[in-house]
């Protein structure tokens, strides 16, 4: 008989603008408020997964734990995701039984954070670097053109995306921006790649976080009060590293496959899921989402946000911590939505959605790189 | 007090560096050619170089030179300064007549001129040590040339 899988520990660290604090001390921070969440100590854990910066041996020796389950899937924002699948594997396959997954990134501040990478001669170096790309703001927002151009979604919709997640940042006071924005002043702010201004891309934090993904026997033996969190199903894939690359610039495939491999395995349809985290690391990537999990038809996601659906009040309730656009992004942010659908599916979020029980989380790794999904619930 | 603006040049843009298996298609360029791998068993030509056809996996492959034409897919028109590119650039990719698509900048064009699918022809712009392919839109000339080749036809 397989494992039930459970997440029994979340937090988050401080986020924001943190110069007093590593990249190394926002992993072990983290940790150690997702271990006090769940009640356990440091010595029950057998498990670590992270990054490659530091990693998870810098890490798990931080801590003063040997582990003896090891993942350091580094395939960008959306690793976290792949932990916590790869982790529920584990634990099914009895490799292990108590998995810490920590994020910690000085994304702001640079504090014990390494360069961004130099060199000239990798593939992206070669053949997108020479073209003035200034970090992803340039790159991850080529495909959106021909996106709007093909699907008929409008510059307007693709704004709306920014104006909804206001909405739920307006309500949570840790977010970084909480004041509420109109279509006209995303779309009159700064421009930063035409047709995206400062408002359509997201923000860059320092912050941390950890998981305590474990067997439900485990959970239910060891763990605090808190309610468990199910790991219903899970799904993962991987395209290309080069956004110039994508086989069609109007759809992510990694977002279609990694969708459809979690819900066959939960068993569950679109039908089923009432909050919804996508990783917004700029305005048109929830609209591809929800277009390419099978949200909305083709073409359909602008208007589906623009009408409110995703807002405060609305049937299908997205990103509701106000997403890496206006509650933090520190780099890698797809431990933060994991976050937000943990605490909405406990009762505990800031902006609480009413009878939240299944929650799907999309993350993006890269620029159209990676794609996991999640999908939880507070039911087995 | 004005402060002197950074130098705008092509000499000062970042410059790639080659690997073994992306030589030829840098001698290409420094050459003013748009060179690309083509696999001799599937006939798919193929960006960027790489050591096996991504389509059928085989090993066997020939350089072949590209027409150099293609059509503007997307692009971005950044404000974010870059070392020794104006403000603002177009990036863009641009697909090539031979199927592939690529990362370029998109040169001698207001960014407002510019339209999805509009015709494109390499150009190679000069960075220290190294050619790298850009696009400008085809000139009206050329578009007429091709108008009345097509009519000949």
């Amino acid at each position: 008989m397989s494992r039930d899988v459970v997440i029994m520990g979340a937090a988050e660290t401080d986020i924001g603008k943190l110069p007093t604090t590593s990249t190394l001390e926002l992993h072990v921070e983290g940790a150690r408020r997702a271990l006090a969440d769940a009640n356990l100590t440091k010595d029950q854990v057998d498990g670590i997964a992270s990054v490659s910066v530091p990693g998870p041996v810098q890490v798990s020796h931080a801590l003063g734990i040997t582990p003896t389950y090891v993942d350091g899937t580094g395939v960008g924002g959306s690793s976290f995701l792949f932990h916590v699948r790869h982790a529920t594997a584990a634990i099914k396959a009895g490799y292990a039984d108590v998995v810490l997954v920590t994020h910690g990134e000085s994304g702001r501040s640079r504090v014990g954070a390494p360069p961004y990478p130099r060199g000239n001669d990798s593939v992206m170096a070669q053949f997108e670097m020479p073209y003035g790309i200034v970090g992803p703001p340039t790159s991850f927002t080529v495909p959106a053109r021909r996106f709007l151009h093909e699907t008929d979604n409008t510059l307007e919709q693709l704004a709306e995306v920014a104006v909804a997640q206001r909405r739920w940042s307006s309500r949570n006071p840790r977010a970084m921006f909480r004041d509420e924005v109109t279509v006209d002043e995303v779309l009159g702010a700064k421009m930063i790649a035409d047709p995206f201004t400062l408002l359509m891309c997201c923000l860059v934090t320092d912050g941390g976080g950890a998981l305590v993904v474990a067997s439900r026997e485990f959970a239910e033996a060891h763990g605090s009060d808190k309610p468990l969190v199910h790991i219903l199903g899970t799904g993962e894939a991987a395209t290309t590293p080069l956004v110039s690359q994508m086989e069609d610039m109007t759809r992510c495939k990694q977002f279609t496959l990694s969708s459809q491999a979690a819900f066959k395995e939960s068993g569950t349809s679109t039908a089923d899921i009432d909050h919804l985290m996508i990783y917004d690391a700029f305005a048109h990537v929830p609209l591809y989402g929800l277009e390419d999990m099978g949200f909305v038809g083709r073409g359909e996601s602008g208007a589906f946000v623009a009408e409110g659906h995703t807002s405060p009040g609305g049937r299908l309730p997205m990103n509701t911590n106000g997403g890496g656009m206006s509650y933090t992004h520190t780099g890698m942010y797809g431990m933060f939505a994991i976050q937000e659908s943990v605490r909405q599916l406990r009762g505990e979020a800031a902006a609480q959605v009413d009878g939240v029980s299944t929650s799907l989380v999309l993350g993006n790794g890269g620029m159209f790189m990676s794609a996991a999904t999640l999908i939880l619930a507070n039911q087995p | 007090m004005r402060t002197a603006s950074p130098e705008i040049s092509p000499e000062a843009r970042f410059a790639p560096g080659a690997t073994p298996e992306t030589q030829p298609y840098w001698d290409a360029t420094a050459a003013g050619r748009l060179d690309l791998p083509r696999c001799r068993r599937c006939d798919q030509v193929f960006f960027y170089p790489r050591s096996s056809c991504p389509q059928c996996g085989s090993t066997d492959l020939e350089w072949v030179t590209c027409s150099g034409r293609g059509l503007l897919h997307t692009y971005v028109v950044s404000h974010r300064p870059a070392p020794g590119f104006p403000v603002p650039t177009v990036i863009a990719v641009v697909e090539l007549e031979e199927g592939p698509r690529m990362m370029t900048n998109i040169v001698d064009a207001e960014p407002e001129d510019l339209e999805l699918d509009m015709p494109v022809e390499v150009r190679f712009e000069q960075r220290t040590g190294v050619a790298v392919p850009v696009f400008a839109p085809v000139t009206d000339d050329v578009s007429k040339e091709n108008d009345e080749m097509e009519v000949a036809r």
